[in-house]
């Protein structure tokens, strides 16, 4: 048997990612100006801060960080959906680690647990099923979140519950999409971002192919990049080289899992279930059109949008108005220039959604950050 | 047929107070535990103490019962007995409490109790005093056990406030064990994994240190919270910078893989068998040495040492030279979305 440490050694060995470092350096001192790169994922951010990566790097190579955490662009009035159907009668409402822990409107899903309703965290999004089987007198709500990364286990739950008839099962869709996530970032005039890091696990369902329009749309280098410290640093040397060499081309650093189409099986599950909604209002970004998915039809009885309409509340809800997440997440400014960051806002008390997940900008940057400052 | 089923599990007449509560007490707690102080059965245990006593109280309410490596009735004597031993405290006389709920196989209590008397000898502390309480179906989950500890101080000054910038830090073993083994039995992940709980009894190793004259300056079990916590507690209290080398913290593999699995890190996951210590440089290598001769503390470290730069701070440094913070755990352990 292999040990898992044995897969990931490598790719945190300390020789490596000092030369990168060097490499970079290199690299970096022939580009004229700075490179902005945003690192759209939050599992990204995450890796930069919690191996301090930011701090190896020349002063000409900065990060924005991008709106790639399911968790942190969750609006307010979806939260109040999910705690809506979990204070219905009879009712489970299952979801994914952290979204227990955002505020909406009127509490977290952990403070509405404290209150009796019945949440349940789980890991593996299949175990929703057997909470249905174990619960045929009650209605199981799977309220999923993710990106293109998450939504092919959606599918298959979904494809689960279809195939074995279990119909006390039904479905909050909130999974978003990475490219027009991009496309609102750069749409702002403002934006300072001139690189970027695509989230490989996202390429590993979608292709790399993805990420294309964002190379000729925007003219920037766009490197499909792995999790570990090395895979980033090496991402950060293929942007660096691109940019000294006044290119701007699609990269794939994380070769041993991506491909250019990806994996049709997963896209084909994905789109048996579910069609491209017409807009969705993201938290800090506002209404994106076409950047998340929805039940088709046929699966109208599983959407819970539609059976639970009259339990859900229709009014959009802006972020605590001192809160900034809005600016981070387009890279206008970073955790530390927030008012409330670290005072009103800590992760036991978040005002935002970005200082509750751990894949979050402010969660990071407090947790890690600030020792070299 | 009905009766010999019910016989097989705890009844809200257990707790009753008449004849099946004595029964439980005599057959099963008794035996297990006997001593001629808890034998007399008065009101309170009677006991002698000249100079300082350090007196302590922990409540187990572990899900599962029984984890690889253990089981709540270990976790409850080794718990308390460690919170004593951690101020170099004597374990001597312990209270139990059990609140069992009804229904609870009285099979798994013996194992739970019998694995109480087990853990017991190895500190040589003895319960003197207890209560059983049994309540409604639902009102409990299987079993809660509370033990309070009492016992003679052998070295006086250990303190979280007591650390200073001519100490190193020192872990007793690889960290994390206890939270993942819990984690894994609880998500009943089907990895193939040997991994098992670090609950153990800590006095033995103390003892020594404290035999061989080591100033220890302070000394913690890093329960929940993991190492993070402690190092934590200790910045603060002393207000010191206390700096610790990543590379230097031992993690076994198993720990490392399920941290990787679950966005955990091994430093913030409980333990229930390994402790930290400071202590000046000078006595590192006699403690380490020490240690290194009990079998559960032949991963001994020194992971750091303190200054006074970033006064309540803990810094981890990385293997590729960048530093950060080394914050407490926050929140419940949530697994990870992505």
């Amino acid at each position: 048997m292999i040990a898992l440490t044995e897969l990931y050694k490598g790719f945190r060995d300390p020789e490596v990612i000092r030369s990168l470092a060097k490499e970079i350096a290199n690299y970096a001192s022939l580009v004229d100006g700075s490179v902005n790169i945003m690192e759209v994922c939050g599992g990204h951010t995450h890796t930069i801060m919690k191996y301090g990566l930011n701090q190896l790097l020349p002063d000409n190579i900065d990060f924005i960080h991008g709106p790639g955490c399911p968790v942190c662009i969750m609006p307010k009035e979806r939260i109040d959906h999910a705690a809506a159907l979990a204070s219905l009668p009879n009712t489970i409402l299952v979801t994914l680690g952290d979204m227990i822990r955002v505020p909406g409107s009127k509490g977290s899903l952990a403070n509405y647990r404290a209150n009796g309703c019945d949440i349940r965290p789980i890991y593996d999004p299949l175990d929703t099923l057997q909470i249905a089987i174990d619960n045929p007198n009650k209605t199981v709500v799977f309220f999923a979140i993710g990106f293109e990364t998450s939504t092919p286990m959606t599918a298959v739950l979904i494809d689960q519950a279809e195939q074995r008839q279990i119909n006390n099962l039904v479905f909050h869709i909130n999974h978003v999409l990475v490219p027009p996530a991009i496309d609102a970032v750069m749409a702002d005039p403002n934006v300072k971002v001139n690189a970027f890091i695509g989230p490989a696990h996202v390429s590993v369902i979608s292709g790399a192919k993805v990420y294309r329009p964002a190379v000729t749309d925007y003219n920037t280098p766009v490197v499909v990049s792995g999790f570990e410290p090395v895979d980033v640093m090496q991402s950060i040397l293929m942007i660096v080289k691109q940019k000294a060499a006044s290119k701007a081309e699609l990269e794939n650093q994380y070769s041993r899992s991506v491909s250019e189409d990806g994996n049709l099986a997963a896209q084909k599950m994905v789109n048996r279930y579910f069609k491209v909604r017409d807009n969705f209002r993201w938290r800090g970004l506002g209404p994106i059109p076409s950047s998340a998915l929805m039940l088709r039809e046929e699966y109208a009885h599983r959407d819970a949008e539609l059976v639970f309409a009259a339990h859900l509340p229709t009014d959009e809800i802006d972020d605590h108005k001192a809160c900034q997440c809005g600016d981070i997440l387009r890279g206008l400014c970073k955790p530390k220039d927030c008012k409330v960051f670290g005072r009103g806002c800590t992760p036991e008390t978040p005002l935002g959604s970005c200082m509750v997940s751990s894949e979050g900008a402010c969660n990071a940057y407090y947790r890690y950050n600030g020792v070299t400052e | 047929m009905n009766q010999t089923i019910s016989k097989k599990v705890v009844q809200l007449s257990h707790g009753g107070g008449g004849k099946e509560m004595n029964h439980l007490i005599k057959d099963l707690f008794f035996k297990a535990f006997d001593n001629p102080i808890l034998r007399s059965e008065e009101d309170a245990a009677v006991l002698h103490f000249n100079g300082d006593v350090a007196f302590t109280t922990d409540s187990f309410t572990v899900a599962p019962l029984f984890f690889s490596g253990g089981d709540i009735g270990k976790l409850s004597i080794a718990g308390t007995v460690n919170d004593l031993a951690m101020m170099a405290a004597e374990p001597q006389y312990l209270s139990c409490s059990f609140i069992i709920e009804e229904g609870f196989e009285i099979a798994k209590l013996k194992t739970i109790v019998e694995s109480m008397a087990k853990e017991l000898k190895q500190s040589g502390a003895r319960i003197v005093c207890g209560d059983t309480k049994v309540v409604p179906r639902g009102c409990a989950d299987g079993l809660f056990i509370n033990t309070t500890g009492v016992g003679r101080i052998l070295q006086k000054g250990i303190s979280v406030k007591s650390v200073t910038d001519d100490d190193v830090i020192i872990v007793s073993r690889d960290i994390g064990r206890h939270g993942a083994a819990i984690l894994m039995a609880r998500e009943g992940l089907t990895l193939d994994s040997e991994l098992t709980s670090d609950c153990a009894t800590l006095w033995p190793i103390v003892e020594q240190l404290i035999a061989a004259n080591i100033e220890i300056h302070a000394m913690r079990d890093a329960t929940r919270g993991g190492l993070s916590a402690v190092l934590n507690e200790w910045a603060l209290a002393s207000d010191v910078e206390i700096n610790v080398h990543e590379e230097a913290i031992p993690v076994c593999d198993e720990v490392r893989g399920l941290c990787e699995l679950y966005g955990f890190e091994p430093f913030d996951l409980a333990n229930e068998g390994t402790f930290i210590l400071a202590v000046p440089k000078k006595s590192a290598d006699a403690t380490l040495e020490i240690m290194k001769r009990f079998c559960h503390c032949e991963q001994a470290a020194i992971i750091g040492d303190v200054n006074q730069n970033r006064k309540g701070k803990v810094i981890l440094n990385t293997p590729w030279g960048s530093t950060r913070y080394l914050d407490l755990p926050q929140g419940e352990l949530l697994p990870r979305i992505c």
